[in-house]
């Protein structure tokens, strides 16, 4: 069997989450490895959510919210943009390609966006292959 | 007097991979010393008495009441004996940064064995060894055979290899909370739940530091303690250094924070804190006076080095424990 990677999908609830809900609702199709998980706020993703996912074996990790300047609690975005930057500099110091980590802002109405957006980013952790950071974590020698 | 003699507890302290701080630690109780011998009899332990791994190994099992274990596991010579104090133990208490989250030597998970051994005896500026001598498991000489640890790959904090009781943290724990503990178990009080953290708060550095805070942290660029010209009262953050307190549990009696000098986090994090660096970064992210993406990268890269910054006391006990390319590098090396 080939290879499906799995990924999360940190969705804020006022944008991002109905920008999906519309890509549903309208039919649209994209990759099933997206598993989504709504969030009130991108602003509520924290770090700790990230890197749990990727031990707990997730290949990709996408984290989408408003676009800048129309966050509902108004800056969380620009929190979850500033922890972004923060988690890619920590992963490459621990030897990770963080192209499997990926931030987008996806607004209700883009729903066409955020079905493009899931087979881009599926296509791209395809291409990486699986995720090592749970083996490299749970080798203990 | 005399009596109570029969009422002694055995007491064993051991070293894995850790400085000899903690040990120091223990006999900077001073006079308390005296307290601590006249309740337990020490029956093991290599800095300051002459036991051999022999005498425990012949001891039966659960023998010795409490083992204060200190050290990360970094090699066999340590793994062993945790796991032969584990047998001989009732209460094996994880004690100090190392045995307790993987401390300095934790940092070691940033490389691996192979890197190790090649900054040691091959690159360092002080090394002279054109034939490459590196430490083997096993030698032949004319008398025998000379046998040394197998020096790990990875480090191991002591619950990673056994089952532990307590953990008392700090890099040294304070002697104060030592003392404190020590007479909790002796006197036969009731013991909090095991895998609790002992001489400890439950909640963060912050809680206790005497330092003026305000809602007002905007930081534009991070510096290090000495470009900053520290006015002895503001809360460091506010003044652009990172400080551990907000990630780390307080108890300490922020002694560092009291010294001018910010916390680095030894005591770990606090109870309802799983990862001292994820919880870092989502707090000092925060704090990041910029919207703009290229603005907040050369806000964050002020920052030396944020993994050894935010987990310096913790990378093995993290939530990813180490570094994922060289844990792929791993080679099969007749060499350890």
């Amino acid at each position: 069997m080939s290879y499906e990677p799995t990924i999360i999908a940190f969705l804020c609830n006022w944008c991002s989450y109905t920008g999906a809900d519309l890509a549903g609702t309208s039919r649209m199709k994209y990759a099933s490895n997206i598993n989504i998980i709504r969030v009130m706020c991108s602003g509520r993703i924290e770090p700790l959510f990230v890197l749990t996912a990727f031990r707990e074996g997730a290949d990709g990790v996408l984290i989408c919210g408003c676009h800048p300047g129309d966050c509902h609690y108004h800056e969380g975005n620009y929190k979850c943009l500033r922890r972004y930057y923060f988690l890619k500099k920590y992963l490459t110091q621990m030897g990770m390609n963080t192209e499997r980590m990926r931030l987008e802002w996806v607004s209700a109405s883009e729903g066409k966006q955020f079905a493009e957006l899931a087979d881009d980013f599926t296509e791209k952790v395809r291409n990486l292959g699986p995720c090592k950071i749970k083996e490299a974590a749970e080798t203990l020698t | 007097m005399a009596k109570k003699e029969k009422n002694k507890i055995k007491l064993a302290i051991y070293w894995g991979a850790a400085c000899g701080g903690c040990c120091v630690s223990i006999l900077d109780v001073h006079e308390k010393l005296f307290d601590i011998v006249a309740a337990a009899d020490l029956v093991f332990w290599p800095i300051a008495l002459d036991f051999k791994y022999k005498d425990v190994e012949n001891m039966p099992d659960k023998d010795i009441d409490v083992t204060l274990f200190n050290g990360a596991v970094r090699n066999s010579e340590n793994e062993h004996m945790a796991n032969l104090l584990r047998e001989k133990t009732k209460i094996l208490v994880a004690y100090g940064s190392c045995s307790h989250l993987g401390g300095i030597p934790g940092l070691a998970n940033f490389s691996n064995r192979e890197e190790i051994f090649k900054r040691v005896y091959e690159t360092t500026e002080s090394t002279v060894n054109p034939e490459k001598i590196t430490p083997q498991t096993k030698y032949k000489v004319a008398e025998g055979e000379l046998s040394l640890p197998e020096f790990y790959n990875d480090v191991r904090t002591l619950d990673q290899v056994v089952d532990v009781d307590y953990f008392i943290p700090g890099c040294p724990p304070q002697s104060e909370r030592l003392m404190e503990v020590f007479t909790a178990i002796v006197s036969g009080a009731e013991l909090p739940p095991k895998g609790s953290v002992l001489g400890a708060l439950d909640k963060s550095q912050c809680d206790e530091c005497p330092r003026e805070k305000s809602e007002n942290k905007l930081i534009k660029e991070f510096k290090r303690p000495f470009e900053i010209e520290d006015d002895g009262k503001t809360c460091f953050l506010e003044q652009g250094v990172i400080c551990m307190g907000p990630a780390t549990r307080g108890g300490c009696g922020v002694r560092c924070i009291e010294g001018n000098a910010p916390c680095r986090g030894c005591y770990g994090p606090p109870t309802s804190v799983s990862d001292p660096g994820a919880k870092m970064m989502s707090a000092i992210a925060t704090i990041i006076d910029e919207n703009e993406p290229e603005a907040i990268e050369k806000v964050i890269d002020s920052i030396e080095d944020p993994a050894g910054t935010f987990y310096r006391f913790s990378v093995p006990s993290s939530i990813i424990r180490r570094n994922i390319e060289t844990s792929e590098k791993k080679a099969e090396q007749a060499v350890v």
